[in-house]
C-alpha cells in the first residue's frame, strides 16, 4: 500500500518463489520488504511455507526406510540380469580372440591408407577402414565430430535413422572416456557411424559401427573364417604402430574400436562396449 | 565400472519418497519406482548425456505414472485440472474440519500434486520442474499456485475461493 519503495511490482509467481527460496537474494529482500506492508499476502506466503514443512514431515520418513531388496536389485541391474554373465562371456571371448589373432595384424604399415590396400579379408578391410577413419578424424581440432556429445539424443536419433537400425553411444566415463560426439561416414556397403570419445589427456578413441544388413553374403564369408566358433561375437585385434583396433561382428553389425592406447586398455573398453551394445536389450 | 549402478541406487530413496506422495500408498509407489528403474536401465546408453540425472529420473517416473493412470492400473481418480475450484468440493469436505494431509493431497488434481511435490519434497527449481514434466514455466507456476490454494482449502475444509484467513495455517510473526 505504501509507495515509498520504488521497485518492480511483485507478481504472484514471485510470492511463490519467495516461499520456495528461488529468488535472488536482492529480489528476496525487496519482496520481503513488500510483504512487510501487506499482512494478508505475507500470511499466504507463510502458509505455503508451512505446507511445505508439513509435506516434508509427512514424507521424509520414507527416506529413512530400508530399500526393499527387489528395488535394490532393480537399481543395480538391468531387468534381464545380463550384466555379470555378459562380462564373463566377454572376457572369455576376449581370451579366445586375442589368442586367435596373435599372428595377424597391420603391424608394419606406415600409413593408414596402406591399411586398406593390405587387407584381403572382409574383416580386415573393416578394421582398416575403422583405423583410417580414426586416423583422419582423431587429430581434428575444430571439427572432430558432426554432432557433439552434448546433443547425444539428437546424435543417436540421427545416426539411427541413417543407419537403418537403433544406434546407441556407449557411456565409457567409468573407463575415463567422455563422449565427444559422432559423425556419419561412407562405408563399404552403406553409411557407417563413428562415435568419438576422449580421455582427460585428450587422447581420442573411436567406435566405428557398420550395418551390413544388405551384405549377407559378405558376412557369411567372414563367418566361415572362424574355426567353428561364434565368430560373429569374437573379438579380433589389429595394430598399426601405436594405433590399435579391436573389432567384432554381431549379426549384421560390425564394431571396431580404435585408439592409440595399449591393448589392455583397449580390451577393457571393448568389453565394456560389447557389454553395453551387444548384451544390453535394445 | 559400477559407479553408475551405485548412482542409481542413491536415487532410490528420493524416488520412493516422491512416488509415495504421488501414488498415495506404498505398493503402487514402489511399483512405480521399480518401473522407473527398469526404464532408466533400458536407456542406460543415455546416462552419459544426462546433465540432470534427477530431472531425468523424475521425468521417467512422471511419464510412467501418467501412462499407468491412463491404463487404469492405479486406483487414483485423476481430476481435471480445469475443474473449477470450490464449485464442487469433495463430498464430506464441508463436514470435515481438517482433512489429513495425505487425504487432501490425494484429492488434488495430479498435475497440481506433481508440481507441488517436486517443489516441496525435492526443492526443485521451477525451470527444472518445467523440463521434468515437459510443460512451460508459466504452467508450472499456475499449477503450483492453484495446487497450494486448493490444498489449503481442502485442509481447512472450506471452499477455496472463500475469503478469510485460513485458521489452521494462520501464523503470527
Amino acid at each position: 500500500m505504501s509507495e515509498s519503495v520504488p521497485f518492480t511490482p511483485v507478481s504472484e509467481a514471485e510470492l511463490h518463489a519467495c516461499a520456495d527460496g528461488q529468488l535472488t537474494a536482492e529480489r528476496a529482500a525487496e519482496v520481503q520488504a513488500w510483504l512487510a506492508e501487506r499482512p494478508d499476502e505475507a500470511a499466504r506466503v507463510r502458509a505455503w511455507e508451512a505446507q511445505k514443512r508439513e509435506l516434508r514431515a509427512l514424507f521424509d520418513p520414507v527416506l529413512a526406510e530400508a530399500v526393499p531388496p527387489e528395488l535394490r536389485r532393480r537399481a543395480r541391474r538391468s531387468p534381464a540380469g545380463w550384466r555379470r554373465p555378459a562380462l564373463a562371456a566377454a572376457a572369455a571371448l576376449l581370451l579366445v580372440a586375442v589368442a586367435g589373432s596373435a599372428g595377424w595384424g597391420l603391424r608394419g604399415a606406415r600409413d593408414a591408407t596402406l591399411l586398406a590396400a593390405a587387407s584381403p579379408r572382409a574383416g580386415d578391410t573393416f578394421a582398416a577402414r575403422a583405423a583410417l577413419a580414426h586416423a583422419v578424424y582423431a587429430p581434428e581440432v575444430k571439427r572432430p565430430v558432426e554432432v557433439d556429445g552434448a546433443h547425444e539424443e539428437q546424435l543417436v536419433t540421427w545416426l539411427s535413422r541413417r543407419m537403418g537400425a537403433p544406434m546407441r553411444a556407449p557411456h565409457l566415463q567409468s573407463l575415463g572416456y567422455a563422449l565427444e560426439g559422432g559423425r556419419l561416414l561412407p562405408g563399404e556397403h552403406g553409411p557407417v557411424a563413428q562415435f568419438m570419445y576422449r580421455d582427460e589427456a585428450a587422447h581420442r578413441l573411436t567406435l566405428y559401427v557398420s550395418n551390413d544388413g544388405t551384405a549377407r553374403a559378405l558376412a557369411s564369408a567372414d563367418l566361415r573364417a572362424g574355426d567353428g566358433a561364434r565368430v560373429d561375437t569374437a573379438f579380433r585385434f589389429a595394430s598399426e604402430g601405436a594405433l590399435n583396433v579391436f573389432y567384432w561382428q554381431d549379426g549384421p553389425f560390425r564394431y571396431a574400436i580404435t585408439a592409440a592406447a595399449d591393448r589392455a586398455a583397449l580390451t577393457r573398453v571393448s568389453a565394456e562396449v560389447y557389454r553395453q551394445l551387444v548384451e544390453a536389450p535394445p | 565400472m559400477d559407479a553408475a549402478d551405485a548412482d542409481l541406487l542413491d536415487w532410490v530413496p528420493r524416488l520412493r519418497r516422491y512416488a509415495r506422495a504421488l501414488a498415495g500408498n506404498r505398493d503402487d509407489a514402489d511399483d512405480l519406482v521399480q518401473d522407473t528403474l527398469e526404464r532408466a536401465w533400458s536407456r542406460a546408453s543415455l546416462w552419459r548425456g544426462v546433465a540432470d540425472m534427477r530431472g531425468w529420473l523424475f521425468s521417467i517416473m512422471h511419464n510412467l505414472h501418467v501412462d499407468a493412470l491412463r491404463r487404469g492400473r492405479l486406483a487414483t481418480v485423476p481430476l481435471s485440472e480445469d475443474t473449477p475450484e470450490g464449485i464442487a468440493p469433495p463430498p464430506q469436505a464441508e463436514r470435515l474440519a481438517v482433512l489429513d494431509l495425505q487425504a487432501a493431497l490425494d484429492r488434488l488434481p495430479l498435475e497440481q500434486r506433481e508440481v507441488l511435490l517436486l517443489v516441496a519434497l525435492e526443492d526443485m527449481a521451477y525451470a527444472d520442474i518445467a523440463r521434468t514434466l515437459g510443460i512451460p514455466l508459466g504452467t508450472v507456476m499456475s499449477r503450483l499456485s492453484r495446487g497450494r490454494e486448493r490444498l489449503r482449502a481442502l485442509l481447512d475444509g472450506a471452499p477455496s475461493a472463500g475469503s478469510g484467513e485460513p485458521v489452521r495455517l494462520k501464523v503470527v510473526k
